[in-house]
Order: C-alpha cells, then structure tokens, then sequence
C-alpha cells in the first residue's frame, strides 16, 4: 500500500469533485457510477458509454504518463463474486453508490442520500472489523 | 458534443480515482478498518478523498442550480425523490457489505479494468449480473400489481 500522501488525495478527490460537477454543467447528468453502469443497456445509453470509457482510460493514461498502473490486492475469487454482487444489487436497491449518494446527494445536502451514505459507511466499517479482527 | 463532454468527465474521475489511490483497495480497507487507529496504522485518505470533492461539488452544484440550465442540453436531472426508505437503506447496507469484503465500489472497479486483472474482471461481471438480477426481481414484483405500463423504471427510480 502507498503511504498517506494528503496532497495526493485532496488533488484527487477534487478531480473527481470537478468531474460531477462538469458533467451536471455541461450535460445535466448526475455522475453517479452505478446508475450510468445500470442503465449501459437503456436507450439513452450512448453518453454513459462514453463517461465508462473514460473512465477505463484514465489509468491508461496516466501510466503512460509515468503513474504505476497496478493491479489492486484482491481476496479469493468467491469472496470477489459474493461481493461483486452484494455491491451490484444493492447499489441498484439502494438508488446509488459512494459517488451518486456519497458526493453528487452529500453535495445537494439531500437527507436521502446523506442516510445512504451514513448506512454503507458504517456497514462496511463493520464488516472490515469482522474480517480483519474477529474471524 | 454532449457524448465528447460525458468522456471527457469520465476520464477527469478516473483520473482522481488513481491520483487520490482510491483505485487502491489496500487503502480503501485501510480507511474502513477504524480499529487501526489504536495501533497508529489507520489510513485517512478516503476521508480526504471525499472531503476535497464536496469542497468542489457543493459550491459547484450550487452554481448549477442556479443557472438552471445545461450548456449542452435541455434540462437537468436532478434526482428528485427525498424519501428514506426500506430499499434505500437496505441496499445501502448490502452495498456497504460487498464494499467492505474488497475494498471495490463501482467507479474504482470499472477504473480497475484497466489492469486487467481477473479478480477485478470476476468482480465487475458479478457486480453487472447483482445489477441486472435487481433489475428483473423487481421487474417482476412491479408487473402483477402496477401492470406493464407501470413495470419498473429503474432509471426513473435510481439518484445516481
């Protein structure tokens, strides 16, 4: 793991601040991954495409540019695919992710989204107290 | 110009994704992982991440909401439901919990792909199929009681 570099994490979370609100400005969109995942296959599909590929590029991109692209440390494979689907249904259940309710709802100080990202914070906090500590 | 500025926004969050190391699932786990403080190994990066973003996006969404209108298109989505609700919440709790197992949300795992690695390639598969299978189940449950015409939307129901 890299160590804590603060100006690193500020500039980024900025980044990705300035992306949500370019992306109401320009185009009126909510930059909200699970719902532009969730709806790839709907008909108004061709700007969320896009907003995916863009996405995937940046990492491409940047390590072009000399920024280490590696893979992240990922537990076994049926630890993945249970949580790949906990985070696939529930994002969808649950109307949004770390970005639509964590920064785009936060943002607008809605209550919904503020709950939201109060219960999967506090959720995972658990669970990653379970796994690392108690099993 | 509309699908030019949606890649050009997909890339800037991306690219905070990997200079923030939010990409990063060790530091992401690091964050979630309270218990560390005691022992002086807890990672406030997330914390940081999210803080600099609503230092940009609440005066920016401000701004939006006032001007009202798009550049590039007609109107804006803003989500409009405000209920707190059981399929809010409970999704929030499973999304919480498949987050907390790997240290993936959506963004930094579709950003991932570009590793190529198979964890993370098996990650964003089931996630996609947790999607779809969200989407029948309630496609279903909608149908016998609301009729066809009102068969879930999900796109109309999601905030982001």
């Amino acid at each position: 793991m890299a160590p804590f570099d603060p100006v690193a994490a500020a500039t980024g979370g900025a980044l990705i601040g300035l992306s949500a609100v370019l992306l109401m400005l320009l185009t009126g969109r909510i930059a909200g991954i699970s719902g532009i995942l969730g709806d790839l296959v709907s008909s108004d599909r061709a700007w969320r495409i896009a907003f995916v590929l863009g996405l995937i590029a940046a990492p491409l991109v940047l390590s072009a540019g000399g920024h280490a692209l590696s893979a992240p440390a990922m537990p076994g494979l049926l630890v993945v695919a249970v949580a790949g689907l906990l985070v696939g249904f529930g994002t969808r259940l649950g109307g949004g992710c770390t970005s639509g309710h964590g920064i785009c709802g936060f943002a607008r100080l809605s209550p919904r989204s503020i709950a939201a990202t109060m219960t999967f914070m506090i959720v995972a906090i658990l669970v990653v107290a379970i796994a690392r500590h108690a099993l | 110009m509309p699908i030019l500025a949606a890649l050009l926004c997909g890339f800037i969050f991306g690219a905070g994704l990997v200079i923030s190391g939010m990409t990063d699932t060790a530091k992401v786990l690091g964050f979630l992982d309270l218990l560390a403080i005691s022992r002086g190994a807890w990672d406030p990066t997330l914390a940081i991440v999210m803080a600099a973003a609503l230092a940009v996006s609440i005066p920016g969404f401000w701004l939006a909401q006032r001007r009202g209108r798009p550049v590039l298109a007609a109107t804006m989505a803003w989500p409009a439901r405000t209920e707190i609700d059981r399929p809010l919440i409970a999704g929030a709790a499973l999304f919480g919990a498949g987050w907390g197992l790997v240290g993936l949300c959506p963004g930094p795992a579709i950003a991932n792909l570009a590793t190529l690695s198979p964890a993370v390639l098996l990650f964003v598969a089931t996630m996609l199929a947790g999607m779809t299978a969200h989407d029948l189940w309630r496609r279903r449950r909608a149908a016998p009681s609301a009729g066809p015409a009102l068969a879930a939307d999900p796109a109309a129901a999601a905030d982001g």
